[in-house]
């Protein structure tokens, strides 16, 4: 620490004024997140029905070996990850070195027209994405008029559609986010350095995964790690696009959480132990994701 | 290609991107004025429904305008307390030198690693203990203050107003220490004023966030009376004979908002998303 010397310096009574800024959200922290995170790590040990719980050893975490419906969700989560995640990266990527053009005309409205998803509650887009795929939706009937299918497409129903479907829902409110993120960084980069690859001879996709891309890394790792956290949580969408059906075929680690609190008998030591794996992925993943980053440094 | 080939399709792929992230939006106006049949033969036409749709809306048992007020005094209530409280301690964490200043901001950095799933078994269990805990009922389960306190400190808000904080100029505070201001009124009266811009944009998503909040509000409010708007088009979404014309309404209501937040402060908005503030 570089302040070492103004440590010593500081009246005991600014120390103590300068804690009272701190403490309430101190307490507050500890309060609800490192207790509750503590309790939830022993609870993964216990088990019982409501809150008589008895010590059960490591018997939550083998009953995850065997439970098909955590398969089952384990495996979308990972799904969602490995599919939407990249599609979503690269597509804003695409979209916000396009926007970043100075000679482009209708920038404004570009950028705010993709931007306009993030308005919405995610809730309030889940309905929205709900009512347009419906069987009887919107988006049947035109793709019927239009001949494009003879038969109305099960968005919800089917299990193969209805992953594609939250695949599409969250693509659709995210994409723009990220954009944003990518525009903030692109005006950081010097347009000489545009300027001199184009002397050289750089077409726009050189361009793209010569320049943009490498200057870019520490956000696009930054947005990775946040949409990698944010779909290991994925809980709004499935829950009211397709209410984790068909037979569980579109659910999440969090909405299986969920169901074992409030759908079925609430088993609390059960419910703990699923949740301690989203926090020990969410922490590999982190970690495998910012050493990733490092070492093409 | 071309050059001119090139620009066109650039243009082009823009704007299909452009029109597939408004569509959904301008499409929820329109099946908001018109009535559930009509929506679901695939009418592009605004309607003349509008008002018999909000009426359903208001006369039906969801208790719209309700969840209408409980989530604007949750919003606002967990905005104002979390401006001060988190806001505090960022400016603390830059203003005073003292000891084990890093060891706790960093402790409070690492609870940004904690996913909110891993705190609802727990955090459920905790607010219905405050039930039987004397004064604690005042957050217990099913009331606004249960999910208001849990989002009065977010270590994203104490990281935003330290990194703000850096640029906040030590003159001031030490001019004002000289004027014999006391250490809490150099905050509220020098800081906040100086800082308008970060505090705008630290309220737009807070606001934003509170408002659009489910997952907890879901968990702990459970009697209908209580419940936020995300919670009642939930429960819409869920009825075997969708009415699409009420329900795009609700969600239409629901997002007046938001829209007006973001159209008059666009740039506090991306400011704070992106947790940068220029300017």
């Amino acid at each position: 620490m570089k302040n070492k010397k103004s440590n010593s310096g500081m009246s005991p009574r600014l120390n103590r004024r300068a804690w009272m800024f701190v403490i309430p959200s101190l307490i507050l922290i500890i309060a609800f997140v490192f207790y509750p995170m503590i309790q939830a790590f022993i609870t993964s040990f216990q088990s019982g029905a409501g809150n008589r719980l008895e010590w059960a050893g490591i018997a939550n975490y083998k009953r995850l070996l065997t439970d098909s419906t955590f398969k089952k969700a384990m495996g979308n989560t990972i799904l969602y990850l490995i599919v939407q995640v990249p599609v979503m990266i690269l597509l804003a990527l695409v979209i916000s070195s396009l926007l970043n053009d100075k000679k482009l005309r209708c920038k404004g409205f570009f950028r705010t027209a993709i931007f306009l998803p993030c308005v919405t509650s995610l809730v309030a887009y889940s309905i929205i994405f709900k009512s347009l795929f419906a069987t009887d939706g919107f988006i049947n009937t035109i793709l019927m008029k239009v001949n494009l299918i003879s038969e109305p497409i099960a968005w919800i129903t089917d299990p193969v559609w209805a992953k594609i479907l939250i695949i599409i829902a969250i693509t659709w409110r995210w994409t723009g986010y990220n954009m944003v993120f990518y525009l903030s960084g692109l005006q950081g980069i010097d347009d000489s350095i545009y300027e001199a690859a184009e002397i050289d001879g750089a077409g726009a996709i050189q361009k793209f995964f010569g320049i943009t891309i490498p200057m870019l890394k520490p956000i696009i790792l930054f947005t990775t790690i946040s949409s990698t956290i944010g779909t290991l949580q994925l809980f709004d969408e499935p829950m009211n696009i397709t209410q984790g059906g068909p037979a569980n075929a579109t659910i999440t680690i969090s909405q299986y959480i969920y169901n074992i609190l409030f759908k079925y008998s609430p088993d609390f030591g059960y419910a703990a132990s699923v949740s301690y794996v989203i926090v020990v992925l969410i922490v590999l993943l982190s970690i495998i994701q910012l050493k990733v980053g490092d070492k093409n440094e | 290609m071309s050059k001119k080939v090139l620009s066109v399709l650039k243009y082009v792929f823009l704007a299909v991107i452009s029109f597939v992230s408004v569509f959904p939006l301008i499409w929820m106006v329109i099946a908001a004025t018109n009535r559930s049949v009509d929506i679901t033969k695939g009418t592009m036409i605004p309607g003349s429904y509008l008002m018999e749709n909000l009426n359903t809306l208001l006369s039906s048992d969801l208790h719209y305008m309700m969840a209408f007020k409980n989530s604007l005094i949750i919003a606002v209530i967990t905005t104002a307390l979390a401006m001060l409280v988190s806001s505090a301690a960022g400016y603390a964490f830059v203003v005073y030198k003292s000891k084990n200043r890093e060891r706790v901001f960093n402790l409070i950095l690492l609870s940004m690693m904690v996913p909110f799933a891993a705190l609802m078994v727990p955090l459920f269990r905790l607010f219905t203990k405050f039930n039987n805990m004397g004064p604690l009922k005042l957050i217990a389960l099913n009331t606004p203050m249960a999910v208001i306190i849990i989002a009065v400190a977010t270590a994203f808000l104490i990281f935003f107003f330290r990194q703000n904080a850096q640029t906040f100029p030590k003159e001031l505070l030490e001019a004002a220490r000289i004027d014999g201001l006391g250490e809490f009124q150099i905050f509220v009266r020098i800081f906040m004023p100086t800082m308008k811009s970060c505090y705008a944009a630290a309220i737009v998503v807070t606001f934003m966030s509170s408002w659009n909040n489910y997952l907890w509000p879901l968990i702990a409010l459970q009697s209908p009376e209580k419940r936020t708007l995300p919670l009642v088009i939930s429960a819409m979404g869920t009825s075997y004979t969708p009415d699409y014309g009420m329900m795009m309404i609700a969600v239409f209501i629901a997002t007046i908002p938001t829209a007006i937040i973001f159209f008059i402060m666009q740039k506090q908005f991306v400011a704070g998303m992106t947790g940068s503030v220029k300017g």
